[in-house]
Formats: structure tokens, C-alpha cells, sequence
């Protein structure tokens, strides 16, 4: 059986992954640029050796209540525009995992989590929540845009 | 496999610069049937390709381009003559080479049609009047030509009609070596016959020149982008030493990086002449198509700009190109009618100017209808007949530019242009460029752009407004000012809620950075306990025609900034260009002046409205209050000028001056600054000539782009006054005198100082571009 390696992390109870091949790098707090009238999942812009990153803020994505004094990681993954950093709780360890212990998203699950993620490994004592990196990263790109969203 | 894939990569890029050769030629030679050499290069093109696609086995391309060539040849022996059907028939036969190619390139073959139509109409007009004519001979006059020493080898596997059916097995040698037995040059060297392709041109090209893939030069101008950023980070970190040889180290670098920059940038610098490529074509079949003739020229090809600008203005000069024809240039009945030759001309011009490149568009057609225009603006409400009245006749003009000026249907009605107009100027605003506009009723129109040279690195002003940094592009910056905060409420006035600022007598819109931006008072106010309460800083900028004050915290510097687009989460907020590193290595915004006053609902209507005040304001400016720089000339003279006109006051040493071209000069910030005596401009009052005193002092005048020094005796005074009506002067370069301050004063007539103005077209603007 076809086995598959994660990259990990934690955002508030919940556990991710994300293809390790797709992850460009795992960094450190950063310095952010915020983007005025940007959608507030952006946290802003951070220079990444001369690149510029657009952090999204993960619980902000997945409707999460903010933290206090929170020091997100960076979890700087590929995409086709280029890297993305997304801004999670905490890193796990780099699992490799079977995909006879995948399923997909039990259909029960309703929330921001059911539109970002496209199956679950089932582990150990938890599940593994695959993110689908192209959904994820896919945030409405103003503030105006985000309240016709809303109301639609 | 993969040295055929590269063969056909070759073949496929080599084919197309080939095709474009051959579309340009054909209709080149149409209008210069007496130039064999083009004809000859025409065949040679499409021989090149026949040849090379048999070679590769795609026989339906190939046989396409032999009918084609055949019918070439019976031109070119001079059985046929080039009719216009002929030249048609050719260049459906590009069309269909290129959409083959295009097959190939998508699917690796030369697609499923077989284009029999097209083949019958060139075999037909092969038999159209030499019908004894035998493919045989055809054959033999092209074994017997002079191409055929240039020519593929390959060739002659289309006579034996001996297809190469062991493509996959065979090497490349093996097959060339019985191909090439028939032929009576089979003695030739094969080093030289194994490079078919790039024997048919001139060896000076292939040895000067290299093929570069655009990604690779991307890389390197991002790469030179970071090493700017880095040099600037080093340039501000260095400032904590002392050490003179580390100083002269960065000094170094900092001069290397600069001519690195500029090389990189040259790299990717085309002549705009390949996309004017494809224009006579176009050209062509538009005016066949509306029964027009309409000759095409072209001056300045060679300018150059950046690649990613070349692909940006494509599609609006092709825009306009197309208009020229379709609306500018009448039919040849009604020329005629007008006393005008047939033939239609369509010119275009590039030239660089001042760090941009200019790019006309001319026709000598009907020119545009101004009334018509404004009927259809006042229609469809983009002015009212009131504003319009009021309005000078370029900017009349400009209402075209106006989106909902046109849709589709209403265009075919007038009799000027319209269609998608505001896209053109859009798309070239989107660049950092500028689109006018003039026109003659019955002498033709002309469209000119203006465009910047590279959008990569560009000059910028930093800003701060709530603690954020912005960068602001220097090209849409016109001035800053900064207005004190004591005295802060007696500048900046209100209109209904709305800030304005007397700027030398014209209102100026006021925008508040951090309010549009939303990162309001109430952050201030949090922070410092009270709010900031009147402008600091105005900086004055230019979004389309319009300008507006924003109001911004601080100001900072000017920087060159390397500009990075923004992801695609944030793409779609008008108000940003891009973001840039800063020397601190943090990211700052680049705000986009156009988006941006578009965000602050500085509309159009809006501005229509300021500015119409403006106008109204200047054509009773004889009866207003003005403001008036007074100045001293020889011993009694007192001249009055417009300090609106004014740019700046200076006073330098006499030994500053310079002579360039007989005119006196000084260098000013930059750039050659041509000095004319007001004495002298006003010769004919008699004034004495100025006191030599050492130094002199001058009066920087500007108008569109324009400078000029007048140099006075002195600069007196500065002051608000309402002239009475002027009695009118009959000297040049007086518009009228008055009573100033109890005493007869002459008004200086702005106009006579531009006509006197040697070098004035020269370089304009080019202050703002140095180090572009």
C-alpha cells in the first residue's frame, strides 16, 4: 500500500497535514506587513529572502476565535502563484502515513473545515485532517469582497 | 527522442519568425513590386519551412507550403504578376502554416485538416494564366535557382515524393546521406548541410546573437532586484561605521549594481518594431476589407522598451491601429472628393523623450468630430451641456477616453471613434503610461502615448500614515507640501465635509491616507490619546488627469523600489500596484495613484466639476484674485508673473551659466535648464539689460512637462491682488499693464516666453526620470 508523508500541525484542537513535498519550508513568527482593506484571514505580508509571502491566518480561515499574544508558525507551502505561508498553532512532526487508514471527510462535518479539507487519515489515538492547499489558500482578496460573500 | 523535440522546438520558433518575415514581406512587395530581393526572401522563408517540415515527417504542412511555394515561384519567374487575390491567398496560407504549427506545438502533429480548399484556390491561381505550366519545371527552376545553395538539403526528398518513412529509426546522417544523392551538390561539405535551418540566413546573426528563454532572464532581473534591496540595506547599515575602505567598498558596489541593473534591464529591452511586425497586415486586410487603400509607415522601430511593456501595448496599439483605418481614414471616393491623394497614411512613431517612450499614431483621415462627440457625452450623461461648453477642445476630445462614453452599437453611429476606448487608456494607465489625444476636422487625428521604459525598478516616494510605510510612484507625483499645524486650519478649508487646499490659487481635492485605507483615527487615537488634528503633509498627485492632495503623516524618502506583485489573495484591491522590500527588509505597499482615487470616490464627475471651477475661475482670471510674482527688470521695469506658471525661485552665481546650442544654460537638478533674459524676451520695451552683480536670480517656469529659467534683475514681492481691467499693450510678450501697488506694473504674457524658448521641447519631465 501506497504510503504518504505529512508535514503537521496543530491549529486549536484540530490536526493537519499537508503533502510534504507541497511545503517549501516551517518558520518562525515573522515580522508582518498588514495589508489595509485586505480580508482579515490575511495577516499581512513577510519578506522571506527577497519574496514576498502572504500569510494567511489559519484560525481566521476556519472561523476560530483569535488567540492572545499569539506566536503563529509558518508553514510556507508552494502553490501555483507562487508560496503561501499559512499561520497555525503549533508544528508537528513529519508523519508517514499508510492511505489504507484514509477516508474521506465524513459528511457529517459542517463548518469552514468540511470546504478545506480532503480526507482523513486515521491514526493512532487521532485523525489526521489533509488540507487541500488550493482551497486554503483561496480567501476572498478585500474586505468588500468578503461582505458580499457573506450576504450571498 | 529528445534531440527531435528539440529539433521541432527549433523548428517551431524558427518557422514563426520565418512566417511573420514572410506576412511582412508579401505585403511589403504588394506595394513595391519592383523589389525582387523581397520576393526572394518571401520564397526563401517558405522553402525553409517546407523543407524542414518534411524533414520532420509532417507531410500535410509540407505539402500545404509547397503549393504555395509553387505559386511563389511563378511570381517570382515573372509568369504571374502579384495581384491582390495572389497576395491573399498567400497570406490565408501563413494563417493556415501558423495554425499547423500551432497544432504541433499543442498535440505533436500537424492536425487533422488538410486545408483542400485553400490548396485548390493557390492551384488555381497557378493555372490562372500560365496553365501549360508543369509542377515538373516549377520543380526544375527551383533546383536550378540561386537559393539553392542556402537551401535545406532536405528539399529534395519533396522531389523523389519519397517520404522518409524510417523517421524513428534512423539517424540523423543516415537519412540525409540518400536524400542528398540525387542532388548535383551532393559533394557539398556535410558539416555545412547538417545545420540546415540556420544556413538559410546571414551567418552575422546567428554568430552576434543568442536565444535566451524570458524565464531565465526574469530570474536575473529579480535576482538584480534583490541585490538592489541588499545594496540599499548595506547603504543604511553602513552609515554606523567609520571605516573609509568599507565606504569606498559600497560606494563600489553600489556602482556596479547600477550598471548591472541597467545591463539586465538592456536584456530585456525589444524594438517595438516586432509587434509593428504584424501591423501593415492588419492594416491591410481592414482596409480591403472596408474598401479603402491605406498606406502604412513606420519611423523609429528600433526604439526599445521593456519586454513585459511590449506585450501591454500590444493589444491597445493594435486597438488603435485598427481605428485609424476602420474610422479615421475616408474611402478613396470621398478622399478624392476632400482634394486628398487615394491612398489613406497611417504613421507610426516611437522615440524615446525624457526617459519614456512616446508612441504616435497618425492618420490623415477625417479627424474627429468634435461636436458629434460632445452630442453623444451629453447624451449619454457623461457631461452636462454646460460643462461641455466650457470645455477646450482637447479635452473635449478626451471624452472619448470617458467609460460609458460608448458601448458597441452607439460607435458605428459616429462618425469619430469610441469603441472600448477607455480600455485602451485603462490598459495604458494600468502601465504607468498616459494616452492624448488631438485631432484636425478633415486633416486626421493622432494618438499619442506615453509609457515608461521598465515597470520593474522604479523610482518612489515612502510615506507613513498610521505607522504604516507606502510607497507612492514618482510619476505620479507632482509636488509635496507640508502645512504647518498651527496654522493648519486657516490652509485646509471644507466643502460640505470634503477637505480642500488652496494650492496657488486652484483648489486641490484632499484624500486622507489613512481614512481611505481604513486604518483610521481611532488607531491614533488609541495610541496617542488624541487625534492628529489637521494635515501634516500634502502630497500632491496626478491620477489620470486629475490631481488630488493625499494627506499622509510623514514623508519619508525617495527610494528606487524593485515593484512584486501582490498574491492572488489581494490582487483584486485596486488600491495597491505591488509591494517592495524596503533597505530594513520589511514589506512595504505600493499604492496604485489611479485605483486609489478611484477608492476615495474622486470621480470623474466629481473632478469634472473641481476642474470645471477651475476654468471658470481662470477665464475671469483678468477680474479675480490673483497671485502675482513681482519682479524687477533693468532699472525701472516692474513685470508681473502668474505664479501659477511658477515652478520655482532660484538664485545661483553667475558662473553656473552655460552656453548649449547659443542659449544660455544652467544644469538644474539634473537636467539642462535653458536661461532667457527677460530683458531680452522683452527687447522691444526697451529695458535695460540686467546688472551684473555676481549672482542673478531666476524664475523657474513650467507648463506640461516644459521648463524654463527667466532670469530677472530681481524678485520683489509675492502678492494677492484683484487687476482691473488691463490696458491692453501692444508689445510682444506683454499681455497688459495695470496698477500694482501704486505703481504701473506689465503682466508678462507666458506664451511669448515659450515661443522663445529654443531647447524648450527638449527633454521634458526628464527631472523626474533620472535614474530611471
Amino acid at each position: 500500500m501506497a504510503a504518504q508523508q505529512f508535514c503537521t500541525f496543530y491549529v486549536d484542537q484540530l490536526f493537519f497535514g499537508v503533502k510534504v513535498l507541497q511545503v517549501q519550508e516551517v518558520i518562525r513568527s515573522q515580522f508582518m506587513t498588514v495589508v489595509p482593506q485586505a480580508s482579515s484571514m490575511v495577516r499581512g505580508l513577510m519578506n522571506l529572502r527577497g519574496q514576498i509571502v502572504t500569510a494567511i491566518d489559519l484560525r481566521r480561515r476556519l472561523n476560530l476565535p483569535d488567540r492572545d499574544n499569539w506566536k503563529p508558525m509558518n508553514v510556507v507551502i508552494q502553490t501555483d502563484e507562487g508560496a503561501v505561508s499559512l499561520l497555525v498553532d503549533e508544528i508537528g512532526d513529519v508523519l508517514e502515513v499508510s492511505d489504507d487508514v484514509l477516508e474521506p471527510l465524513p459528511t457529517t462535518i459542517q463548518g469552514k473545515v468540511k470546504d478545506v479539507v480532503t480526507g482523513v487519515y486515521k491514526l493512532e489515538g487521532r485523525l489526521l485532517l489533509v488540507l487541500d492547499t488550493t482551497q486554503v489558500i483561496s480567501v476572498p482578496d478585500s474586505i468588500g469582497k468578503g461582505k458580499e460573500d457573506a450576504a450571498a | 527522442m529528445g534531440e527531435m523535440d528539440a529539433a521541432i522546438q527549433e523548428f517551431l520558433v524558427e518557422s514563426d519568425e520565418n512566417l511573420s518575415q514572410v506576412e511582412r514581406d508579401l505585403v511589403d512587395f504588394e506595394g513595391h513590386p519592383e523589389q525582387r530581393e523581397t520576393l526572394a526572401s518571401i520564397f526563401r522563408a517558405i522553402h525553409t519551412i517546407k523543407g524542414t517540415c518534411s524533414f520532420l515527417g509532417y507531410s500535410k504542412l509540407e505539402s500545404l507550403a509547397h503549393t504555395g511555394e509553387t505559386l511563389l515561384s511563378l511570381v517570382r519567374d515573372g509568369d504571374l504578376a502579384l495581384s491582390a487575390e495572389i497576395a491573399s491567398a498567400l497570406l490565408s496560407m501563413v494563417d493556415a502554416v501558423r495554425q499547423m504549427l500551432a497544432a504541433i506545438e499543442q498535440t505533436g502533429n500537424d492536425g487533422a485538416e488538410e486545408y483542400q480548399d485553400l490548396k485548390n484556390v493557390l492551384l488555381a491561381l497557378q493555372k490562372s494564366e500560365q496553365a501549360s505550366i508543369a509542377t515538373e519545371e516549377t520543380q526544375r527552376s527551383v533546383r536550378d535557382s540561386e537559393f539553392l545553395v542556402v537551401e535545406d538539403p532536405s528539399e529534395y526528398s519533396v522531389v523523389d515524393q519519397g517520404s522518409p518513412s524510417d523517421v524513428e529509426e534512423s539517424s540523423f546522417k543516415d537519412r540525409l546521406a540518400p536524400v542528398l544523392q540525387p542532388s548535383s551538390s551532393s559533394d557539398k561539405p556535410k558539416a555545412e548541410l547538417s545545420a540546415p535551418v540556420g544556413e538559410a540566413r546571414g551567418p552575422s546573426a546567428t554568430d552576434s546573437s543568442i536565444r535566451v528563454d524570458v524565464g531565465l532572464l526574469d530570474k536575473l532581473m529579480n535576482m538584480v532586484g534583490e541585490r538592489v534591496l541588499t545594496r540599499n540595506q548595506i547603504g543604511q547599515g553602513l552609515s554606523k561605521f567609520e571605516d573609509p575602505s568599507l565606504l569606498y567598498a559600497s560606494q563600489r558596489l553600489s556602482l556596479i549594481t547600477t550598471e548591472l541593473q541597467e545591463g539586465i534591464m538592456k536584456t530585456r529591452m525589444q524594438q517595438i518594431g516586432n509587434i509593428w511586425s504584424k501591423f501593415p497586415r492588419v492594416v491591410r486586410d481592414l482596409a480591403m476589407s472596408c474598401g479603402k487603400e491605406v498606406r502604412i509607415e513606420m519611423e523609429g522601430k528600433e526604439t526599445e522598451l521593456d519586454k513585459t511593456l511590449i506585450e501591454a501595448i500590444k493589444d491597445p496599439l493594435t486597438h488603435l491601429v485598427r481605428n485609424s483605418v476602420d474610422h479615421g481614414i475616408e474611402t478613396p471616393t470621398v478622399r478624392l472628393e476632400r482634394g486628398k491623394p487615394r491612398e489613406g497614411r497611417l504613421l507610426l512613431r516611437a522615440y524615446h523623450e525624457g526617459g519614456q517612450v512616446n508612441i504616435e499614431i497618425t492618420d490623415d483621415g477625417g479627424g474627429i468630430n468634435v461636436e458629434r462627440v460632445v452630442e453623444i457625452a451629453v447624451q449619454k450623461g457623461v457631461v452636462t451641456a454646460e460643462q461641455a461648453s466650457k470645455m477646450p477642445e482637447c479635452e473635449l476630445l478626451g471624452l472619448i477616453f470617458q467609460p460609458g462614453f460608448s458601448t458597441a452599437e452607439q460607435v458605428t453611429n459616429v462618425s469619430g471613434r469610441g469603441v472600448g476606448m477607455d480600455v485602451v487608456k485603462t490598459n495604458i494607465e494600468k502601465i504607468g503610461g498616459t494616452i492624448d489625444i488631438t485631432s484636425e476636422s478633415g486633416r486626421g487625428s493622432t494618438f499619442k502615448l506615453k509609457v515608461p521604459l521598465t515597470l520593474a525598478i522604479i523610482p518612489a516616494l515612502i510615506v507613513t500614515s498610521a505607522g504604516e510605510r507606502f510607497a507612492i510612484p514618482q510619476v505620479s507625483l507632482l509636488e509635496l507640501v507640508r502645512v504647518d499645524k498651527e496654522n493648519g486650519s486657516q490652509h485646509i478649508e471644507c466643502i460640505q465635509g470634503s477637505p480642500v487646499y488652496r494650492s496657488r490659487g486652484q483648489l486641490l481635492p484632499l484624500v486622507y491616507l489613512n481614512k481611505v485605507i481604513g486604518l483610521g483615527n481611532q488607531l491614533i487615537q488609541g495610541e496617542l490619546g488624541h487625534v492628529v488634528p489637521t494635515a501634516s503633509n500634502i502630497v500632491v498627485l496626478q491620477a489620470d488627469t486629475r490631481r488630488f492632495g493625499l494627506v499622509v503623516d510623514e514623508v519619508n524618502d525617495t527610494e528606487e523600489i524593485v515593484v512584486k506583485p501582490l498574491g492572488k489573495q489581494l490582487k483584486g484591491i485596486s488600491i495597491y500596484a505591488g509591494a517592495t522590500i524596503m533597505g530594513d527588509g520589511k514589506v512595504v505597499l505600493i499604492l496604485d495613484v489611479l485605483g486609489f482615487a478611484q477608492k476615495a470616490h474622486l470621480r470623474d464627475r466629481e473632478k469634472d466639476q473641481a476642474e470645471a471651477h477651475d476654468r471658470s475661475a481662470s477665464l475671469t482670471t483678468v477680474q479675480a484674485l490673483q497671485t502675482l510674482l513681482l519682479v524687477k527688470v533693468g532699472r525701472q521695469g516692474r513685470v508681473a508673473i502668474p505664479v501659477s506658471h511658477i515652478a520655482r525661485l532660484e538664485e545661483m552665481p553667475d558662473t553656473v551659466k552655460e552656453t548649449a546650442g547659443g542659449q544660455e544654460v544652467v544644469q538644474y537638478r539634473g537636467a539642462i535648464l535653458p536661461v532667457i533674459r527677460l530683458s531680452m524676451l522683452l527687447a522691444t520695451c526697451g529695458y535695460d539689460t540686467e546688472e551684473q552683480t555676481g549672482t542673478f536670480q531666476m524664475v523657474v517656469v513650467k507648463d506640461r512637462g516644459r521648463q524654463v529659467g527667466i532670469m530677472v534683475d530681481r524678485i520683489l514681492d509675492i502678492l494677492d491682488v484683484t487687476l482691473g481691467p488691463l490696458t491692453r499693450s501692444e508689445q510682444p510678450g506683454i499681455l497688459g499693464s495695470a496698477v500694482v501697488q501704486d505703481r504701473v506694473t506689465d503682466l508678462l504674457d507666458i506664451d511669448m516666453v515659450w515661443q522663445h524658448t529654443p531647447l524648450s521641447d527638449a527633454e521634458p519631465e526628464s527631472i523626474d526620470c533620472v535614474g530611471v
